[in-house]
């Protein structure tokens, strides 16, 4: 092995310039233009259309349900008309009470019945479509790119693909039947009063245009309020949160009455906005109940003067009293279809936006699996600066090659790209310049399944599941025999803890693996990579939380499987890159110095001053 | 439920191969969703809180009485409109008079219902927000192992969904007096302007209290599934979002999306089956209201020709018939919302009642400043659980402006004496003395400005580095939080941070590297300035290369004050006043770093070796 106190050595530059794209970005907005908001309502609608007899029995259902509750109002009239002006005793008015009864007995059965329908199929709608939009964000989410979640919060995706969901996936039923109900007993029942006499049936209808616009004013108005509160809320949560999480420093620095007073502030602010919408909701409903009451007033007052004087019956008055009381509460749903509407577009525009984006790590058109028989793997000129931050490159002409058997180990201060490289070999990020290759080809000419299948990186951050060890150890491959995930598990020293479990490898290990320890964690971590047998291995500092001892014999593992893989162990602790072939010091993105331990020590550069310091002792004062 | 999820995961399959192994979502214990519909102790517990809103819930309840009189006399005054105004030579007057009724009624109805309205909410609300303050109240000072063996998830649950099931419950409550009250005024009403009539009509009433009864069990365990398959869900979610590194890593995409497919098909089917059973009954009580008006319209009708009822009795009958189910269904709706409350009071409660084991005793006393910054641990018993003893017979001195060391293995109880040393915890015997004082005759408040603490992970909270550096010691000026930061060698890279100390941290300060974290935290404790400083494995986490600036901050602030070190790595310790080597909670040997060698024993041997920790044994 040479020494090269280098900067980058001669490779043959083969790959084209190829820009990365940049990374998918989300906009989160709450206003929308109406172009947008149709749109945005018709992809709603249109995910339903996919259950086109849903759709169909909901809309005859509700229009006949409308239908048979008109009748209510006249049948009820004219019973009470039949028994006015009639002699006692009159066989036919009795008969034709008994009629009318049997015939209020039928439309209500038949009004229930549809009114079930339309409420059952127009919910199922919207459940089909809220299951589709699920499933369609679930599938986006796992597939955008690092360099997208990185720039997203994670709370911000769960909101959307909980709350925002919610939002959209009812537009059928609290949008579009809502209206269709309230155009059939509005435009039909008010036609039916106004045809009988028009003075009195506007005066009926009086109510209708105030508590229309009353209840989509406050409904707007509630919808603002209510997500200023939520905003206000999330802050006294986090505000608990952390007090909880944080006791030991709360307590440490004795700061209860410090944290009970940015409770106060926090509670202060939402209890006010809450006791606001208390108001604002009452207001309404009581001016809204008002504005109804006084028209039935009036109603009761020009009706009965034409009762007396003949003009009207007291039937059809009666009539008109029961149509308003039906009218009543759709009218007051008029807000709720205003507040749907305003929902569905926010809402859906916010959701669409997510699942129209595009991976910006994807396959290419033609891309075909990886072929490794090597493997050898090429840094070849690679440059690099993340997508959040394009210009600070993070990598500079950076070049290296691997071959099967080989142990490289990467170090370098904080900052100079260590953990880039390990994350660009699985093509987490495209490279910004420069070609990596994987036997002569490039990873972004291969799929990335195939690609990842075969290189593995156990990361310094450890994610696990909330389910059983054994659960988590065969995350990569949920087939694995048991024999192998034990095998595995004990390579990365971790079975003999397996072993202390209640219930060994089906323990299972608490919200976000919260149980176990840093150190039991990364060897979690490991046991799950080793399971999948990668061709290319690559340890991200994964080995940091681990003692010495059991750090050694896990590199003893890992080099007893050497001759299968390439190995890439990158760390901050000298000691675990003790037996690599090579080791690469980078700094501020370029290899400063390569070599083995020994050649590095006798250069006495980077490396050498790295290895004195992190042999000195702290607490120094005097 | 659970069940079902179990059995669609068989679907995936790939080539034939048994199921994949499942890990898509949680394995999440639900917590019971309902108690006890009625369980006085606790209602006891809730009305201690409403108990000073005592006057707005009377007005409330005065004011739902008046709304359901209101609610009620408008059938009767349309019924003396038909029978007195409209009769053909009546009074001319009376129609008029009905309506100024009316008008009456309806002005009372909305000042009712505003003033009803407005203090149920607003004393549900406030009896919300008190409940949450004393709880977390209470957690400020409920002791250190309660904390530790809480997940903190469980505790938010409580400060949020239970507290909420609650102000639903106060809600609804009175708004249930007032259906009560309407129920049994509408049937009273009925009976008194006929009663004949009225009980024939009122004969459906109890089937469909008889329908609801059946129903209700079956389509609550309707509700719970749909429940829980959406919380499954929506789990599986938060986890997919959580951990999509590992997911991409591990390529497991396909096996998710088929895995999660199943969980979301689950539940959608609950949720079409729990909507099924939400709208069987709307048929079952359209059907009765129908057969309530055929026979107003066919007995009383008949009635009516036979002159035996007035017209507008019939007419008031109709009205009332429209609204006599509803409080019906409001009232078994009540039933499920007390049971939830139940359920949620009794967690609550279990909060509240966390006894308070650490408290100041009557007659602590207040360290005055400047008391000499000495520990010292006598003959010092503690254990977490009884007979399983974590320190035993420890003692030690730490003189003011001394720096000692603690080493051990994992499990020595270096942790524990730090603990105890703030009062975390009681000793089980002997005791803990600070500035010649027991610390349980020592209030906590004048403890802890003694004491300052450095832990592993350098906790940040929300807000800006400025606020992070200050903490609790609101009145430190800005000049104080950036001599401080200068000092442990923080304001550099804060300077740099793109609004400088102004700039927000994020989640428990993501957007800083583990080693600026932990510089903030050590620029946090010499705010505090505490004589005494407490340093727990302060750098263990730390990359080396940050290691150098960590060991010159921790100089400044070990300078002029007493220090307790714990540190598992021996060669970071060197320099100490003294190390004291604790195994199996016992002090097993102690002195300088070179005594220690001379000694020849634990410590030496390791040292020699070359180990770099006591854990590497």
């Amino acid at each position: 092995m040479a020494i090269s106190k280098t900067e980058s050595p001669p490779v043959v530059q083969t790959a084209t310039a190829r820009p990365p794209l940049p990374a998918e970005r989300l906009a989160l907005t709450d206003t929308v233009s109406w172009r947008k908001a149709v749109g945005t309502m018709w992809r709603v609608m249109q995910i339903g259309l996919e259950t086109p007899w849903q759709v169909t029995i909901a809309l005859l259902s509700t229009l006949l349900a409308a239908i048979f509750q008109l009748m209510i109002p006249q049948l009820l009239g004219r019973a009470v008309d039949l028994t006015q002006g009639v002699a006692t005793g009159d066989r036919a008015a009795q008969d034709a009470l008994l009629l009318t009864a049997l015939a209020v007995l039928g439309v209500a059965i038949l009004r229930g019945v549809f009114a079930t329908f339309q409420n059952y199929f127009s919910e199922a709608v919207g459940h089909h479509t809220g299951y589709r939009l699920r499933l369609s964000y679930y599938d986006r989410i796992q597939h955008l790119s690092f360099g997208f979640h990185d720039s997203v919060h994670s709370g911000d995706l769960i909101t959307l693909g909980l709350l925002d969901i919610e939002g959209a996936r009812m537009f059928f039923a609290t949008g579009i039947i809502r209206f269709l109900l309230l155009f059939v007993l509005i435009g039909f029942g008010g036609w039916w009063l106004l045809s009988i006499d028009l003075w009195l049936g506007l005066l009926a209808l009086s109510f209708v245009p105030y508590v229309g616009w009353r209840s989509s004013q406050s409904q707007l108005e509630l919808r603002q309020t209510w997500l200023d509160l939520q905003e206000r809320l999330s802050v006294l949560s986090r505000v608990m949160e952390e007090n909880l999480a944080g006791t030991r420093i709360v307590r440490a620095f004795s700061a209860q009455d410090h944290e009970m007073q940015k409770f106060r502030e926090a509670s202060v602010r939402a209890l006010d906005l809450a006791h606001e919408r208390v108001d604002l909701r009452v207001n309404s409903t009581a001016a809204m109940t008002l504005s109804f009451l006084l028209a039935m007033g009036a109603v009761l007052l020009v009706g009965g003067i034409k009762v007396r004087t003949g003009e009207m019956t007291v039937g059809t008055l009666t009539a008109f009293l029961t149509f308003m009381t039906i009218l009543q509460m759709p009218v007051r749903q008029l807000g709720m279809l205003v507040n749907s509407i305003a929902r569905t577009s926010t809402c859906g525009a916010r959701v669409f936006g997510l699942l129209d984006l595009e991976p910006s790590v994807a396959d290419v058109p033609g891309a075909r699996d990886l072929r490794i028989d090597g493997p050898v793997l090429r840094f070849e000129d690679v440059g690099f600066a993340y997508p959040s931050a394009r210009d600070t490159p993070v990598l500079r002409n950076l070049s290296f090659t691997a071959g099967r058997g080989e142990i490289i180990g990467i170090i370098g201060p904080p900052g100079s790209g260590k953990t880039t490289v390990a994350q660009l070999i699985p093509r987490f990020y495209d490279v910004t310049s420069g070609a990596i290759t994987i036997d002569g080809q490039d990873l972004r000419d291969v799929t990335l399944a195939s690609l990842r299948r075969s290189v593995k990186v156990v990361s310094q951050d450890v994610f696990m599941f909330t389910t059983t060890m054994e659960n988590n150890i065969a995350y990569g491959d949920p087939w694995a025999e048991e024999d192998a995930i034990e095998g595995s598990s004990g390579d990365a020293q971790l079975h003999a803890y397996v072993d202390t479990l209640p219930e060994r490898y089906r323990t299972v290990v608490g919200e976000r693996g919260a149980s176990l320890s840093g150190g039991q964690r990364q060897r979690m971590s490991i046991a799950r990579t080793l399971l999948v047998a990668p061709e290319i291995l690559v340890f991200d500092d994964s080995t940091a939380a681990i003692d010495a001892r059991t750090e050694r014999r896990i590199l003893a593992a890992i080099r007893a499987g050497r001759d299968r893989r390439i190995t890439i162990l990158v760390a901050h602790r000298l000691s675990t890159l003790a037996d690599a072939d090579r080791i690469l010091v980078l700094e501020q993105g370029r290899i400063v110095e390569q070599g083995n331990h020994a050649e590095l020590m006798a250069l006495g550069g980077r490396y050498r001053s790295l290895h004195d310091l992190q042999n000195r002792s702290y607490g120094d004062r005097r | 439920m659970s069940g079902e999820t179990e059995v669609e995961r068989h679907d995936v399959r790939e080539d034939g191969r048994r199921p994949p192994r499942a890990v898509v979502g949680s394995h999440r214990v639900e917590e019971e969703m309902f108690g006890r519909v009625f369980d006085p102790r606790i209602l006891r517990r809730i009305w201690v809180f409403v108990r000073p809103y005592r006057r707005q819930v009377r007005i409330s309840v005065i004011a739902v009485l008046v709304f359901t009189l209101s609610q009620l006399s408008i059938p009767m005054i349309i019924r003396n409109a038909f029978d007195v105004g409209l009769a053909k030579g009546a009074w001319g007057g009376a129609l008029y008079a009905a309506v100024a009724a009316f008008a009456a009624a309806i002005a009372t109805n909305y000042v009712a219902s505003l003033v009803q309205e407005r203090s149920v909410g607003k004393v549900a609300e406030n009896v919300l927000f008190d409940i949450r303050e004393a709880m977390f109240g209470h957690l400020q000072q409920v002791s250190q192992s309660f904390m530790d063996r809480t997940e903190v998830g469980r505790l938010m649950s409580r400060l949020q969904g239970d507290v909420n099931a609650m102000q639903e419950f106060l809600e609804t409550s009175v708004i249930s007096v007032g259906d009560l009250v309407l129920l049994f005024g509408i049937v009273g009403c009925m009976l008194w302007l006929d009663w004949q009539l009225g009980l024939l009509t009122l004969s459906v009433l109890p089937v469909l209290f008889l329908v609801r009864i059946v129903w209700l069990p079956r389509a609550r365990a309707a509700f719970i599934a749909a429940h829980e398959t959406n919380s499954i869900t929506n789990g599986a979610l938060a986890e997919a979002i959580h951990g999509v590194r590992t997911v991409q890593g591990m390529t497991r995409q396909t096996v998710n999306a088929k895995l999660y497919d199943d969980m979301a098909g689950a539940n959608l089917r609950t949720h079409l089956v729990a909507g099924r059973y939400a709208q069987v009954l709307v048929p079952v009580v359209d059907t009765l209201t129908g057969l309530s008006m055929a026979v107003v319209v066919v007995v009383g009708g008949a009635m009516v020709l036979d002159r035996t009822l007035d017209v507008g009795v019939m007419v008031a009958f109709l009205f009332f018939i429209q609204r006599f189910f509803d409080p019906v269904r409001s009232l078994t709706m009540q039933y499920s919302v007390m049971q939830r409350a139940m359920a949620s009071g009794q967690r609550l409660t279990e909060v509240l009642d966390v006894p308070l084991k650490i408290i100041d005793a009557p007659d602590a006393v207040t360290l005055p400043q400047g008391t000499p910054a000495s520990v010292e641990f006598r003959g010092v018993r503690f254990a977490y659980v009884p007979g399983q003893p974590v320190l035993d017979d420890v003692s030690f001195r730490v003189e003011p402006g001394q720096t000692v060391a603690l080493v051990g293995p994992t499990g020595s109880g270096k942790s524990s004496v730090m603990a105890l040393l703030h009062r975390f915890y009681d000793v089980t015997g002997g005791a803990v003395i600070v500035g010649g004082h027991d610390v349980r005759q020592i209030t906590r408040a004048s403890l802890g400005q003694q004491i300052a603490m450095v832990l592993q992970e350098p906790f940040l909270f929300t807000g800006t580095v400025l606020e992070n550096i200050r903490y609790n010691k609101t009145d430190a000026t800005e000049d104080q939080v950036i001599a401080a930061a200068r000092a442990v060698g923080a304001h550099g890279f804060i300077e740099r941070l793109p609004q400088g100390y102004a700039t927000e941290l994020t989640e428990r300060g993501s957007n800083l590297s583990m080693g600026q974290r932990q510089l903030v935290s050590f620029a946090r404790a010499l705010v505090a300035d505490a004589p005494i400083l407490i340093l727990d494995e302060a750098t263990a986490s730390i990359d080396s290369h940050s290691e150098q600036d960590i060991q010159k901050a921790l100089g400044v602030l070990l300078n002029g004050r007493s220090g307790l070190v714990i540190a598992h790595r021996l060669d970071t310790i060197r320099n100490a006043d003294r190390i004291i080597v604790l195994n199996a909670g016992r002090v097993c040997e102690s002195g300088t770093h070179q005594e220690l060698l001379a000694l020849g024993g634990q410590y030496a041997e390791l040292y020699r070796s070359g180990h770099a920790s006591f854990d590497d044994r």
